[in-house]
């Protein structure tokens, strides 16, 4: 940590200039985060009237919930695919982008604006292409392919939905990085290895690609914390957690327990295994992170 | 940004609420309620003229929503002490409203404030959902349903079948016929069900008088089990599952898009289970082919069928209100019972009318036999008394568990699970559900 | 210099052309269904020539979802959300750089770890929270059974009601989602690379702190907001969980959640231009922030990595 000698001295401003950031974090963050922690702990009814405290009796019904186990299946699944999709596209593209000396500025407008759209219209999109009964890429896998597309029914189908949906929004998102990633790669070193007759995927898979290794594990990152909470979007508006819930990744399903089911105290341990999650994810980061700045000097 | 609100959270002010001293004006009354489009439209007028009947309360309606996002923006508001004084509660959180201690029972509010009600006059299988143990009414049966079949007149001539009777059920088997029929007249499939648990488990076990679940469905206690794993429910999915495959003679219309009640419109099927509330959609939508009505399929060996059981939704009135306002709460429920509103309900949503009064005075305005098909969901629900099976179902986190039935349904219609394997499974889960929520009130 | 390959290069342009043509694909073909009739959407499959209801169908779209008031509702959450958050880190970084206190680093370390966790993870008792910002306050005061002595005071009944519920206000979808500390982090970090004798001299002109902060640092900080200011805007804008919950009203929600009430359900006839129309509509504001602002919000986003 880089520490900069302080220069003002008046302790008094320096408290008040920093109060609304720490009336706003520990109102809402830390405050509901411990009531959080607090009712994981506890069993109540949904009015708040009767509270239990059950020590790790919450935890302990969600680890024996097989329900619970495959709905991290799931969530694991659809990250992956998500994040599997969405990179490689997002790579492909930006390389490619990288490659044409002409037209970048406009390629990069077309391809960078599904950035801005909402995780749930996103969801609404697709739905209207795959709609079983009239989207148009479903009749189109149907006949093409012979694909019996059926997403109300049929859990691999309502998968594919859910992560083309989540996929396509985060394309961009991947792209801009790569593409940025590419840029700085110096042009030196590409020629270099040019001029020792290294064809143009050798190079990419030596230089290049190990260059952006960086950005490759930042953009991984990223992309798995959107799928775990940003992804709520596509997955309220298109599924809802269905069918015979193949597509209830964990984030709905603290939604779906706190607010439909009611069940609070459940609820609030998934939040908290959630929390545990981000934060070791985090802690990875930056200790990846500090790895990074040693290695670019 | 409003800045006045964070300079008052800043400043914590205070708020003084007095007793309030005799205003000239009518005291309110707030109702959240779930009724969206031409229900809520309904809901607006029925309210408007209560509020021009008389001078002393004005009731305000809002829609909060679907149903469950009612009971959660109630539950918050009850934590904030900001409740409305009444809430159309949805009938799977039935249990959740009676364990909350939160309420003011409707049978007590109407005695209090000197409102003799005659509660035989109301039609009993709906008042028995909403009693507690001392059959109590606890709240007021506001939007009640049944499911009911519903069927293409036109695709039966077709596969040269004719009417059904709007009394007499036919049973599982003949309609296992007629769907075998209807499969080979190439439409997608011969019967669609819509709301699943409701239809194919709940009322399946009420009209067969198959305990649901233990201590009278809930209605004698909290440590409850769910016994829909019998044999008889089992082989009921188990057939549709095999009508399922063998030639598209069931097939699942889903629960969201696409759903059930549009692939009947677009005659993609035959016959078609849902609640009587459909019957207003029917009637507006359906232009190009004649439907009718019939009472839901009952077993061969059930030669006296029970009574259906109910869904819809109730009002319940929250505690911690002050009188004067409970006194215009009582005043508003009592007109809600009113024949001619209860009229005017059935008439324009498909609900049944909940009085006796109001069922007989549309008898005698010859109503059912212009639309006899009004009238087979009341038959259904009223064929004999409610037994401990038929009365209806209280469980806690119903919600849950009926989620968690349409789950288990949907893994046996997409084979990954056999009918016994996913029933299994579905009364092994709500149990721990049930001992949950039982644990809560302990 | 590199050698010259006419084929993968030919490969590159088509290779970008196809991926910007199915990149773009869902939301060519939404607009194609915006611009189309009832009967025309409804074919299967639905035809690939634009129609001329475009405006017919806006204007249905706008007046059947509310979504004049909704996007209004959408733009106040998505401005508050990034001036909120954007100001607030400001002076919080400000603070946390510029100053030295006893409990900088405590400071720092608290606003850190909220870094990462979003909103999602704990939204029940951010709702309960949100539902009545002063339910712990009300239980002390029970507690105290201060209600009865103050009754007896005043000689007749009187009840204190601490209570300020966010539900169905602006605060309540701001508030709650300006509590984050990526734009903290990201301006202290950038305030860590301004070289110290920028606020030597100043203090050598006598110049106070808050002179320093809005002559000098904001003025220097100016491409990090800009970019900030795009990535807030659209992370606001496009809020879901949060409004889905925290508003009832139907004249307080917001157009991404408003939108749901455009899709057809099972209930009504097919109204997918309607509901195109729709999202179109929602969809602009954000996007056009993007590709207006992209070179800021391309520095932006890649500056967050460092």
């Amino acid at each position: 940590m880089l520490r900069k000698r302080s220069y003002f001295k008046s302790k008094g401003l320096a408290y008040f200039l920093v109060l609304p950031q720490i009336i706003i974090t520990a109102t809402f963050f830390y405050w509901p985060a411990i009531r959080g922690i607090v009712s994981s702990f506890m069993r109540s009814d949904p009015f708040g009237l009767k509270s239990t405290f059950i020590w790790f009796d919450n935890y302990i019904n969600l680890f024996k919930d097989p329900l619970y186990l495959k709905s991290i299946g799931i969530t694991l699944m659809f990250s992956g695919s998500v994040a599997l999709l969405s990179i490689s596209c997002g790579l492909f593209l930006a390389s490619m982008a990288n490659r044409a000396l002409r037209f970048t500025a406009l390629t990069r407008t077309l391809l960078i604006w599904p950035y801005a759209v909402a995780p749930a219209i996103s969801g609404i999109l697709w739905l209207f292409l795959l709609h079983p009964s009239y989207g148009v890429v479903a009749i189109w896998l149907n006949r093409v392919f012979g694909l019996n597309w059926n997403p109300l029914l049929s859990s691999r189908d309502a998968m594919l939905m859910v992560v083309l949906a989540s996929s396509w929004k985060n394309i961009s998102y991947n792209f801009v990085f790569f593409l940025a990633g590419l840029q700085a790669i110096p042009k030196s070193l590409i020629e270099a290895a040019a001029m020792d007759g290294a064809s143009p995927f050798r190079r990419f898979w030596s230089i290049t690609f190990p260059l952006l290794s960086p950005t490759m594990f930042f953009v991984t990152v990223m992309t798995i914390i959107f799928s775990f909470f940003e992804s709520f979007g596509v997955i309220h508006a298109v599924t809802q957690g269905g069918p015979g819930g193949s597509t209830n990744i964990l984030v709905y399903k603290v939604y779906q327990d706190g607010f439909i089911g009611l069940n609070l105290g459940s609820s609030s341990a998934q939040s908290v295994v959630l929390m545990l999650l981000i934060v070791f994810i985090t802690i990875l980061q930056f200790k990846f992170v500090e790895r990074k700045v040693q290695y670019t000097g | 940004m409003s800045f006045k609100r964070i300079s008052l959270i800043l400043t914590l002010v205070f708020v003084f609420s007095f007793i309030e001293s005799a205003f000239a004006k009518p005291i309110e009354i707030h109702w959240w309620h779930a009724m969206r489009g031409s229900r809520g439209e309904v809901v607006q007028k029925i309210v408007d003229d209560f509020n021009k009947s008389q001078s002393d309360y004005k009731v305000i309606a809002t829609y909060k929503g679907e149903y469950d996002e009612v009971l959660n923006a109630a539950i918050a508001a009850v934590r904030a002490g900001k409740q409305p004084h009444i809430i159309q509660v949805f009938e799977v959180g039935t249990q959740t409203m009676m364990m909350s201690g939160m309420v003011y029972p409707v049978y007590k509010l109407m005695d209090d404030y000197g409102y003799k009600i005659d509660w035989s006059r109301y039609l009993q299988p709906v008042l028995s959902y909403y009693v507690n143990e001392d059959n109590k009414l606890m709240s007021m049966p506001f939007n009640s349903s049944t499911p009911v079949m519903y069927y293409n007149v036109d695709m039966f001539k077709k596969a040269g079948i004719g009417r059904l009777s709007k009394e007499k059920p036919i049973t599982w088997d003949e309609l296992g016929e007629i769907t075998e029929k209807i499969a080979k007249l190439g439409v997608k499939g011969g019967l669609v069900t819509a709301w699943q648990s409701w239809t194919q488990v709940e009322n399946y076990s009420a009209i067969h008088d198959l305990p649901f679940a233990t201590k009278a469905n809930g209605y004698e206690g909290l440590d409850v089990q769910l016994t829909i794993n019998n044999d008889k429910v089992v082989n009921h999915i188990a057939r549709l599952k095999k009508w399922m495959d063998d030639g598209n003679r069931f097939f699942y219309g889903g629960q969201k898009y696409q759903g059930p009640k549009s692939e009947f419109i677009a005659q993609n099927a035959g016959v078609y289970i849902d609640s009587i509330s459909a019957i207003a959609k029917l009637q507006s939508s359906v232009k190009d082919f004649e439907w009718d009505i019939a009472p839901l399929p009952v077993e061969s060996w059930m030669a006296e069928p029970q009574n259906s059981i109910i869904g819809g939704a109730s009002l319940w009135v929250f505690n911690g209100k002050k009188k004067n306002e409970y006194k215009g709460v009582a005043a508003f429920l009592k007109y809600l019972a009113n024949t001619d509103v209860q009229i005017l309900w059935h008439k324009e949503t498909g609900y049944f009318p909940i009085t006796l009064d109001a069922y007989e005075k549309l008898k005698s305005e010859g109503y059912y036999e212009k639309y006899p098909y009004q009238e087979v969901g009341i038959k259904q629900l009223t064929r004999r008394n409610p037994t401990k099976s038929s009365r209806g179902i209280r469980l806690g986190y119903f919600v849950q568990i009926r989620n968690i039935i349409n789950e288990e349904l949907e893994l046996v219609w997409n084979g990954k699970k056999t009918a016994k394997e996913a029933l299994d499974s579905a009364v092994e889960r709500s149990n721990i559900k049930l001992s949950e929520f039982a644990k809560t009130y302990k | 210099m590199v050698e010259k390959t006419p084929k993968l290069d030919f490969f590159t342009y088509v290779a970008l052309i196809i991926g910007i043509v199915v990149v773009g694909f869902p939301i060519l073909y939404a607009i194609i269904a915006a611009t189309l009739p009832l009967e025309e959407v409804s074919k299967v499959p639905m035809p690939l020539i634009p129609g001329d209801q475009l405006l017919v169908n806006i204007k249905e779209a706008w007046t059947r979802g509310d979504l004049g008031t909704q996007l209004f509702n959408s733009f106040v959450m998505a401005s508050g959300i990034t001036i909120g958050k954007i100001v607030v880190s400001l002076f919080g970084a400000f603070s946390i750089v510029y100053f030295d206190y006893r409990f900088r680093t405590l400071v720092f370390a608290t606003v850190f770890c909220t870094l990462m966790l979003p909103v999602e993870v704990r939204i029940v008792p951010t709702y309960e929270m949100a539902a009545n910002l002063f339910g712990p306050l009300q239980g002390v005061w029970n507690a105290l059974g201060l209600d009865s002595i103050i009754s007896w005071f005043a000689g007749h009944d009187i009840e204190v009601n601490l209570e300020l519920s966010l539900l169905d206000s602006y605060a309540g979808l701001i508030l709650p989602l300006t509590a984050s500390a990526t734009c903290t982090f990201l301006f202290r970090q950038f305030f860590l690379t301004i070289p110290e004798e920028l606020c030597e001299a100043a203090k050598m002109d006598g110049a106070s702190p808050m002179t320093f902060f809005w002559k000098i640092l904001v003025p220097l900080s100016k491409t990090n907001i800009a970019a900030l200011v795009v990535i807030e805007f659209v992370y606001g804008w496009n809020q879901y969980l949060w409004p889905l919950l925290i508003t009832t009203n139907q004249k307080m929600t917001t157009a991404v959640i408003g939108l749901q009430h455009l899709i057809p359900s099972p209930e009504d006839p097919p109204n997918w231009h309607i509901a195109m129309a729709g999202t179109l509509l929602v969809v602009l504001p954000p996007v056009l922030v993007v590709l207006f602002m992209q070179r800021w919000f391309v520095k932006g986003l890649v500056e967050r990595e460092k």
